[in-house]
């Protein structure tokens, strides 16, 4: 056991060699299971829009950024633990999530959700809908009337509409449109709903630096066009 | 990154090759990995178990009674609550205590306060690894953090099967070495601790097959186990993959389920050895009756 | 709102009764209290009913293995080391996937529909899985008592005239069960525990009705917090804990009543914990 701390103590002391300033490394936390947001692709490595998106915004604030993964139920508690200094996993800017942590300004606009169902006569509001546990959907539909039934990853909610265990999933558009585009028997329903207040990158309370370079990073490529031309490479959301 | 030349274009193969190519992916091959992950956690966590178990029977048999408390609670509490609940928290919290100490000790001239509001905000000299650290020593990290949370739950378990081996030890014994003139020290390494072990080694056996069997949790520990490539590799994989595919995950969690059958049985066989071997010259039934074939 | 309101509201909130949404901001520790209370709820359902049942089913499979004949023996080894071999975890995954296969319809059966869909709940799925698990360990442990029953003790039941079932009853099982029962109280303590899988893997919460785990993840996403609703389970579960092995030793007691005193205390030497 002493010899297990001892041994981490070494292996974080000689990496302290390198000791620098503030952030020489910004570690971006994303989830990795949520395309075309994030995913890991066939190589192994994160890829997808925030990718993409990360990437660029790291280039013009000239900083040095690592992909790091993290499972979506404790990605907020393991920014605030210092693990990683950035979200960017799709995340909904809302309230709740901000009173704990702060949000770099949106860098898609609010991405309506969307039903998916396997018939287009489901009861919306009082049969039985699917939802990522712990997303705004989920809270969404408590709130509705409808039955909620929660599962823990996004895969599991379709998976629950093919075998008829719920009428339909409520998600976000983007993640839904190719499901329904490759699925015979799956299919848009109802109108979209309008949740959260667009997504953003999160960010320790803490952490007013990185904050700002990020948002300047996001103003310059919402200026120059080239965030919507992400966007609509990747049919993640409208446009701004 | 293929491996196989004619993996180029996987959406033209037909359904053989483009199983072998699909197999053989970048993504795929880390997986695979993740199997040497388990089996490497299994042993580092197994030894370092049974030294936090030794530890903790040694305080729960102690004469000092603060030694004791701390030997009895470690292993009633820890015993009582689910492991799950433990991997859910105490890995941000040992991180913490980590950092928390270092902090202390690199940074004693340190301004603001570690916790603002929500956030945990060390120096960076304090932080575990430090923050511009290269991706494997982080990984390296989660994984000790890892190792260290199973060795303190499973010490727990360890610790209660030692204490229960070494109070059955024939008291004779002890008494016997007494009156060979040794003191109580020698007595305990020499003649207790020798013996202990075929008594504790069924409990010690099971413990083993839970600590096999407790690895699917990994995942919770934010260490890339098998379970997290499962889940990863057999969702949905839609136009954005090169080799898209539905929901297989039924195949990949019966493929885990055959790994973890294989495992088991082969840790019965290994640990039915050991029990024989163990028993060799033994005051027990198993011992006397290995005796009485050899006559 | 005082703590009594908050009680009423949802203290039997996980089996549906009371308030329907569940807190969404300002979180007391009252509240999580309170919610992850009523989670437990579950975790007991779930923990007695597998245990009663895994009971019975442990002695037939524990007697089948030690049968002569193949026919009998085989299935059961195989069973033991199906459920013994693999993880809870995986278990619920596959039970959970297996479940949702079966028609949607039901089964026709006669002209009776046989409904299938209460499978894939978790109040029944869910039961059944940890029922064949804990029948597996059970019948394991048990297994291992039967043989260890003493020669001398069947010797004498002969002498009686005791033969088969009523030499089963009257003198087999009850030492059987008295040399099983410490390893069978950790066995239950580990139910208990494995309870809190359910939501976990697989199994789906519904209306937001879930276990103790399950509430106290709600509480940790929600406050993103998870140093106060972890710990609330954990106390939680040590009360149970302790609850389980009280009443075990008192079975304990019963079992051994006619044996010399040193044998009554409960002797934590675990042959075979899980």
């Amino acid at each position: 056991m002493k010899k297990l701390i001892l041994g981490a103590l070494a292996l974080s002391i000689t990496a302290g060699a390198a000791y620098a300033g503030s952030h020489s490394v910004v570690r971006m936390g994303t989830e990795g299971a949520y395309p075309p947001w994030n995913f890991i692709n066939d190589a192994g490595e994160v890829d997808g829009f925030e990718r993409e998106l990360g990437d660029e915004l790291c280039k013009r604030a000239e900083l040095n950024c690592e992909w790091v993964t993290n499972e979506w139920d404790s990605i907020i508690p393991n920014l605030t633990s210092g693990n990683y200094d950035t979200i960017i996993a799709g995340m909904s800017i809302t309230a709740e999530r901000d009173e704990v942590i702060d949000f770099t300004q949106a860098y898609t606009p609010a991405d309506p959700s969307n039903y998916l169902a396997a018939s287009d006569d489901v009861d919306l509001m009082g049969g039985v809908i699917a939802a990522q546990t712990g997303t705004i959907q989920a809270g969404y539909v408590a709130e509705s009337g409808a039955m909620l039934v929660e599962f823990a990853t996004p895969d599991e909610t379709i998976a629950a509409v093919q075998n008829g265990e719920a009428d339909a999933v409520l998600a976000d558009a983007s993640f839904l449109a190719p499901i329904a585009e490759q699925n015979g028997d799956l299919m848009i329903v109802g109108d979209p709903v309008a949740l959260g207040g667009g997504v953003g990158m999160g960010v320790r309370e803490s952490d007013a630096e990185l904050k700002a370079k990020f948002d300047a990073a996001i103003q310059s490529m919402k200026d120059d066009g080239s965030l919507n031309a992400l966007i609509a490479k990747w049919e993640v959301s409208t446009q701004w | 990154m293929a491996i196989f030349s004619f993996c180029t274009d996987p959406a033209t193969l037909e359904t053989a090759r483009w199983f072998v190519c699909y197999l053989t992916n970048g993504k795929h091959l880390i997986a695979y990995t993740s199997f040497g992950t388990v089996l490497l956690l299994l042993a580092i966590t197994a030894p370092t178990a049974l030294a936090f178990g030794f530890g903790g029977a040694i305080a729960a048999r102690s004469r000092i009674a603060p030694l004791r408390w701390f030997g009895k609670g470690y292993t009633s509490i820890v015993r009582g609550v689910p492991d799950i609940v433990f991997f859910l928290f105490f890995v941000i919290a040992l991180d913490q205590a980590f950092e928390w100490t270092r902090h202390q000790f690199f940074c004693p001239d340190w301004p603001d306060a570690i916790r603002q509001g929500n956030d945990f905000v060390v120096c960076q000299r304090a932080k575990l690894p430090l923050s511009n650290a290269p991706q494997w020593v982080h990984e390296v990290y989660g994984f000790l953090l890892a190792v260290l949370t199973f060795a303190i739950v499973f010490g727990a378990f360890a610790a209660n099967v030692l204490f229960g081996a070494m109070r059955a030890v024939p008291r004779a014994q002890i008494e016997t070495a007494e009156a060979y003139g040794m003191s109580e020290r020698q007595a305990f390494w020499r003649v207790l601790i020798p013996q202990m072990w075929v008594f504790a080694l069924p409990g010690l056996s099971n413990l083993w097959m839970i600590l096999v069997k407790a690895t699917p949790l990994l995942f919770l520990l934010g260490v890339e186990d098998i379970v997290y490539w499962a889940r990863e590799l057999g969702g949905t994989k839609g136009a954005l993959f090169d080799y898209p595919h539905p929901d297989w995950r039924l195949w990949y969690f019966l493929g885990l389920l055959v790994f973890y059958l294989t495992l088991t049985r082969f840790s019965e066989i290994v640990l039915g050895r050991l029990s024989q071997r163990l028993s060799h010259g033994q005051a027990t039934l198993a011992g006397e009756a290995q005796r009485k074939a050899a006559v | 709102m005082s703590c009594w309101e908050t009680i009423a509201d949802y203290g039997l909130r996980s089996i549906g009764i009371g308030e329907r949404l569940l807190p969404r901001t300002d979180f007391t520790i009252c509240q999580q209290f309170t919610l992850i209370g009523s989670g437990m709820i579950w975790n007991i359902y779930f923990g007695v009913l597998a245990l009663a049942m895994g009971f019975c089913l442990a002695t037939g499979i524990a007697v089948g293995k030690a049968a002569r004949n193949p026919l009998i023996r085989k299935p059961c080894e195989w069973f033991v080391f199906l459920f013994r071999g693999s993880p809870l975890f995986i278990q619920f995954f596959l039970a959970y996937e297996a479940l949702v296969l079966l028609p949607r319809e039901g089964f026709e059966i006669f002209g009776i529909t046989a409904e299938t869909r209460w499978l894939t709940r978790a109040w029944a799925g869910a039961l059944i899985v940890l029922f064949l698990n804990t029948s597996a360990y059970t019948a394991e442990i048990f297994y291992g008592a039967l043989r260890s029953v003493p020669k001398g003790d069947l010797e004498a039941a002969d002498a009686y005239g005791m033969t088969g079932w009523a030499r089963f009853k009257r003198v087999t099982w009850p030492t059987m069960l008295r040399l099983a029962w410490p390893a069978y109280t950790n066995e239950a303590i580990f139910l208990f525990h494995a309870t809190t899988l359910v939501f976990f893997s697989g199994f789906p919460a519904w209306q937001q009705r879930g276990d103790a785990l399950y509430y106290a993840n709600y509480f940790a996403d929600k406050t993103f917090n998870p140093f106060v609703p972890y710990p609330i389970v954990a106390f939680y579960f040590i009360i149970l804990t302790l609850g389980v092995i009280g009443l075990f030793a008192l079975v304990n007691r019963r079992l051994n009543r006619h044996m010399p005193q040193e044998a009554k205390r409960i002797r934590y030497r675990p042959q075979m914990i899980r």
